[in-house]
């Protein structure tokens, strides 16, 4: 027998050690641009575009003062006739010459895209969930052709579809609104949460059913107690993928939303500051908007291969 | 009805139910899996026709008109084929196609050998493998839109964190390295964003790869003292493929679609150096309101993406089965 050093199935510690190296030196140097964004969200606008960089700086949240404030301009005899400032954010835009004349948009765009990703997320389950156990558990009429079809809708680029959507909204009224955004994201993900949950209840034996229905439940009633409550896991998983999709989208809200309904991804970039981008406001939105997702790749570790795989690959 | 009643009134349904014969017994109980089978997957059909079949059909009609929907109140004038054969005659769509190319070959390339080596080292389980894993998904569950934009400040010349590491390294002058404005560059600031991104997505479909393969073959090939290059070619690398070959078709698919991230960060720019399929779509679309020349494109596009895609799987499938 060879040494364990030439084994594949059992590495050398040596081996170990120099791939734990490599793999945690990537994702270090992978973590750099995220670490930037909430570094640069407590900069001053000042030290966010000093050279050379800096890396250590006296943190303040001018930039997230700047992301959920407009401000204006104002002269020293004004703002020195002003009553004293009430908060840091008045102090610190003071400092700047300027005065605060209002609330940005950043909330409400922040609101929309959680109107947008929850109500979505909730119509492709609730459909996919339905269709899914449809295909799973009875004999449909060219199933596969369907399930292609299905999935087929997914591969179509956004700016495509974009075009006839936009003419038909315009038609009908949807233009900017939540409830076109919510119905065209639905679309896209129910997709994803058919493939996805048919797998799901793929897993789950037939026999309990077989046995609620022999205790008298109907098929619905079957589906209700027996499936359903075995299925949450699958169900949560695809929830989560889901609101990830809608939360992330940008091309069609970019395309089909301007104001009343515009959602988080399109505005960020927007924001503007005196002389260009105002970066440690868009690094405080940025952040802002990232930190949900951070939360959800965490919980949704186990499930991540199936979901970014369409249920081709299970672990 | 009070409680007691109801449960008297079930059972006597469930008596009855039980005693008649499975068609009768149906009925009785409620909906005939037919039934529930159409009810169940009706809606979803439905949604997909509304939104994706009679867009599509409406887009096909357009590809064959002149329609400019800026201009709605104009007459609809049917042109045939000549948006077809302006497409595929004019130089502007290829360099847009070479565009789309090149930028799919190299992060496909490039994320398959860094994501592949990372499903390698991260497979040896060393300690605290699993969490380093998570670690290292997170950007590919980000917003690509959002962080391409913040990547345009990281590529900012001088002040860029990038530029800076780069012209530490390098020591090349950070004033000179302007990633999204220099012809040469801007193609490959692009690739490195997206790179960054979807390297992991790769790694863990390789990973599943890599655990899908059983440690006995792997003992056999020891006792037959077989070396670890011999055992990474011939039982590693075939073993994976499959799932190598998954992650190319999902990446493949996503990036000739790419929009959102390269919108962001360079816009189709300098001129029209990064202006991939979908870059140009959307000038064309919603800049110069060309509505039927677009939906051409847009078709064309679309039965691209299709056929590769179908092409590609059964490739797979033939891999798979063997």
């Amino acid at each position: 027998m060879s040494s364990a050093a030439h084994s594949v199935i059992e590495p050398s510690a040596t081996s170990k050690r120099i791939a734990g190296g490599i793999v945690v030196l990537y994702a270090i140097v992978s973590m750099i641009p995220l670490f930037w964004i909430i570094a640069t969200s407590f900069k001053t606008p000042p030290d966010s575009i000093a050279y050379p960089p800096k890396v250590l700086f006296t943190p303040s949240i001018e930039g997230y003062c700047n992301l959920f404030t407009t401000r204006t301009r104002q002269t020293a005899d004004y703002i020195n006739s002003l009553p004293p400032a009430t908060s840091f954010c008045d102090e610190t835009t003071r400092k700047r010459n300027m005065v605060i004349a209002g609330q940005s948009n950043f909330v409400p765009r922040f609101v929309n895209s959680l109107i947008i990703a929850f109500g979505s997320t909730f119509c492709a389950v609730f459909l996919g969930t339905l269709c899914a156990y449809g295909f799973s558990r009875f004999k449909v009429p060219l199933a596969d052709d369907l399930l292609f079809f299905i999935l087929s809708t997914r591969m179509m680029p956004p700016i495509a579809v974009a075009i006839p959507i936009y003419l038909m909204y315009r038609e009908l009224g949807l233009s900017d609104t939540a409830l076109g955004m919510i119905l065209l994201y639905t679309a896209v993900n129910v997709s994803l949460a058919v493939w996805l949950l048919k797998g799901f209840i793929d897993e789950i034996p037939r026999e309990y059913e077989e046995a609620a229905m022999i205790d008298g439940y109907s098929r619905l009633q079957s589906f209700w107690r027996v499936v359903l409550p075995q299925a949450t896991t699958g169900i949560a998983a695809t929830a989560i993928f889901c609101l990830i999709f809608a939360w992330n989208e940008y091309a069609f809200a970019a395309l089909l939303t301007s104001g009343t309904a515009q959602t988080a991804p399109p505005f960020i970039p927007t924001i503007i500051g005196e002389g260009g981008q105002d970066w440690p406001a868009v690094a405080a939105g940025t952040t802002i908007f990232l930190v949900p997702i951070l939360v959800f790749t965490i919980l949704l570790r186990r499930q991540l291969l199936r979901g970014i795989t369409f249920g081709a690959v299970r672990k | 009805m009070t409680d007691a009643n109801a449960s008297i009134l079930e059972r006597a349904a469930e008596t009855a139910a039980r005693a008649t014969p499975a068609p009768v017994a149906a009925r009785v109980r409620g909906l005939s899996d037919k039934a529930v089978a159409w009810l169940f997957i009706g809606p979803t059909m439905l949604l997909l026709l509304a939104i994706n079949i009679f867009p599509l059909i409406w887009a096909i009609y357009l590809s064959f008109t002149n329609y400019r929907a800026n201009r709605p109140n104009e007459p609809i004038k049917g042109v045939g084929l000549s948006n077809y054969r302006r497409i595929l005659g004019d130089h502007d769509t290829w360099l847009a196609m070479q565009a789309t190319a090149h930028f799919v070959f190299w992060t496909i390339l490039l994320q398959m050998l860094i994501g592949f080596a990372l499903a390698y080292l991260i497979d040896r389980k060393f300690r605290g493998h699993a969490f380093g894993t998570t670690i290292i998904l997170v950007p590919m569950m980000l917003s690509p839109a959002v962080v391409g934009n913040f990547w345009r400040f990281l590529y900012q010349p001088q002040i860029g964190l990038f530029t800076y590491i780069v012209s530490f390294f390098t020591g090349i002058p950070p004033t000179e390295i302007d990633m999204l404005s220099s012809v040469t560059l801007a193609p490959w600031a692009i690739i490195i964003v997206d790179t960054w991104m979807w390297t992991p997505y790769v790694m863990l479909i390789c990973l599943a790869g890599l655990r899908s393969i059983p440690d006995y073959i792997y003992e056999a090939a020891e006792v037959d003292r077989a070396s670890n290059w011999r055992q990474f070619w011939s039982i590693t690398l075939p073993m994976a493929l499959p799932f190598i070959m998954l992650a190319v078709l999902f990446r493949g698919i996503e990036n000739f679609k790419m929009f959102d991230m390269v919108n962001l960060l360079t816009g189709g720019g300098p001129g029209s150096t990064t202006e991939v399929a979908s870059i140009t779509l959307k000038r064309e679309a919603f800049e110069k309101w060309r509505t039927g020349f677009s939906s051409a494109f847009a078709i064309i596009l679309f039965v691209a993406v299709f056929g590769l895609a179908n092409i590609y799987v059964k490739v797979l499938n033939r891999v798979k089965s063997r």
